[in-house]
């Protein structure tokens, strides 16, 4: 179980330090320098023509968010991305809950969602111009088709496999089945919901930079496209390195976020 | 030795001349088609008294338990609690679970006072009625720790707790002292035993442990595997006036242990 670790974590000795840092924070950054001086002695190297070093990449990542591209992309590629994303975690998780409460929901929902997790959908991201043409829809319908299937099938099968023992706990207290849904199942799924959401929100970005590749160039997707018809691989790859650590972030905010709130236990072990 | 003329009464262990806080009539349960788990049973609890149902698995002794408690159905027969028929869990059960089953995102305090948030009570009085017994279980200063954080005698203590703070006439526990560990189970089972009495508290405890049955119980129903029939009640009768260590060497004591572990042992292999 999860808890384990967060004991682990909680045996560790807090107070050490190295140079001044946390143990834990120490290594984490260490990973990051180690990440970035490989690349670039890798980029220096060089391993190929198209391959540009991190310092090349930053220096095109500055010149872009000074010069107001890069603001002019993310505000372009985010809209999309965020109404594709608030959509399929509202409904998503809704959706997963009620399949793992309810057999006739799960029996009309799931097939669905297995088949698009399944499927290539990038294969699928021209199709959806038929339908939605090229615009917001469009992009919004690719960030949902990539996000929503991992949400959805995360939620359920957390709250399908919630604590058989909790429940019978909370019946034999005489709680109301809404009672045992809200203050036992949803909590107790919680981790699995939000794993499902983190996954769900990179498939997001996936989503939204795979529709401005395969649909019309706008956003980060025209950074990437038009830097590597010029072979400018610095700004292509400035733009790649902005969508991950973007991506990262809004993973790690909603890691807080969970443990914030369903998962009070954790922190203590943090 | 006094291990009961009572042996295989089952007829007449629904006397009403005694005051029983739990009775349970022809209770037959069948898992599917195939499973007999329990073969109309008759079986009458004392109030105020502690029985356990002690059998081999599979004598669907934690089966009986669950009918009790209203979580699991009945093929056929009746559950009776103070006098009326029951389906259902009621606020005069309380159940305290072999695998603790605590909320893991809750504090102790909060654990101990699930029955009553979920009943309503405002959190200043469920919270006061919640540190009166972590206080009675021993375990005063975790209030606000988290289940993983305690030990496994420290979690069933709260587990304990949690059924003590909604005041039910009786206790229902499923081998409560088997994920803890030998020293704390003994130094468990005393506290068990001083508290009941001081709550007066009916007790109805499902264990595999001959010694911790006969060390515990004012009646000890026997039961056989497959289908679950009562084979056998047995008073054990020991006065817990005495230390703990001097019971534990008691003659009466080793004896009844003995003889329930001749009449445990045609049932295996």
């Amino acid at each position: 179980m999860t808890t384990d670790t967060s004991t682990e974590l909680a045996r560790m000795p807090k107070s050490e330090k190295i140079l001044g840092i946390y143990y834990l924070t120490f290594y984490q950054i260490l990973s990051v320098v180690v990440v970035f001086v490989l690349w670039e002695i890798a980029g220096r190297y060089p391993i190929s023509p198209a391959f540009p070093t991190f310092s090349a990449t930053m220096y095109a990542l500055f010149e872009m968010i000074f010069d107001g591209r890069m603001i002019a992309a993310f505000a372009e590629t985010l809209k999309p991305l965020a109404i594709g994303v608030t959509i399929s975690a509202v409904f998503g998780v809704f959706l997963g809950v009620s399949m793992g409460l309810n057999r006739l929901f799960q029996w009309f929902w799931e097939p669905i969602f297995v088949v698009l997790q399944a499927s290539p959908v990038a294969a699928l991201i021209p199709l959806i111009t038929y339908a939605y043409g090229i615009g917001l829809a469009a992009k919004t319908v690719a960030v949902i088709m990539l996000a929503a299937p991992i949400i959805v099938l995360n939620s359920y099968k957390a709250v399908r496999h919630a604590s058989p023992s909790l429940i019978q706990m909370c019946r034999s207290f005489q709680g109301t089945r809404l009672q045992e849904i809200v203050i036992v199942i949803v909590p107790n799924a919680a981790p699995v919901i939000f794993a499902g959401l983190r996954l769900g929100v990179a498939a997001g970005f996936i989503g939204v930079i795979l529709a401005e590749l395969l649909i019309t160039p706008t956003g980060i997707g025209d950074l990437i496209t038009y830097h590597r018809s010029i072979a400018e691989y610095n700004y292509m790859y400035a733009a790649v390195f902005t969508v991950i650590l973007f991506s990262s972030v809004m993973v790690g905010m909603l890691e807080t976020a969970e443990i914030k709130y369903f998962r009070p236990e954790k922190k203590k072990g943090r | 030795m006094s291990s009961a003329n009572a042996t295989n009464s089952l007829h007449d262990a629904t006397s009403v001349d005694q005051d029983n806080v739990a009775e349970v009539r022809n209770l037959t349960k069948f898992y599917g088609e195939d499973i007999h788990a329990l073969d109309s049973v008759n079986l009458s609890f004392p109030r105020g008294q502690m029985t356990t149902l002690l059998g081999p698995s599979g004598c669907g002794k934690t089966t009986m338990l669950k009918i009790i408690a209203g979580l699991l159905d009945a093929t056929s027969g009746q559950v009776l609690i103070n006098g009326k028929e029951v389906n259902s869990p009621g606020p005069e059960r309380a159940f305290v679970f072999q695998d603790f089953a605590l909320l893991p995102w809750a504090t102790v305090l909060r654990n101990v006072a699930f029955g009553l948030e979920l009943k309503g009570v405002p959190r200043a009085e469920r919270e006061e009625k919640a540190r009166h017994y972590i206080d009675e279980v021993g375990l005063t200063g975790v209030e606000s720790k988290y289940p993983h954080e305690l030990s496994g005698g420290m979690r069933q203590r709260v587990g304990l707790a949690r059924a003590l703070v909604v005041n039910a006439d009786v206790l229902l526990m499923d081998e409560p002292f088997s994920a803890v560990d030998e020293q704390n189970r003994r130094k468990f089972q005393e506290d068990l035993l001083h508290l009941l009495a001081a709550e007066k508290k009916s007790v109805i405890f499902v264990t595999h442990s001959i010694e911790e049955a006969v060390y515990v119980s004012d009646q000890i129903v026997l039961l056989s595997p497959r289908p679950g029939r009562i084979h056998s009640i047995i008073r054990p009768e020991i006065s817990h006036d005495a230390e703990p260590d001097a019971i534990r060497r008691d003659k009466n004591y080793l004896d009844t242990i003995e003889e329930i572990w001749s009449e445990l042992r045609k049932y295996l292999d």
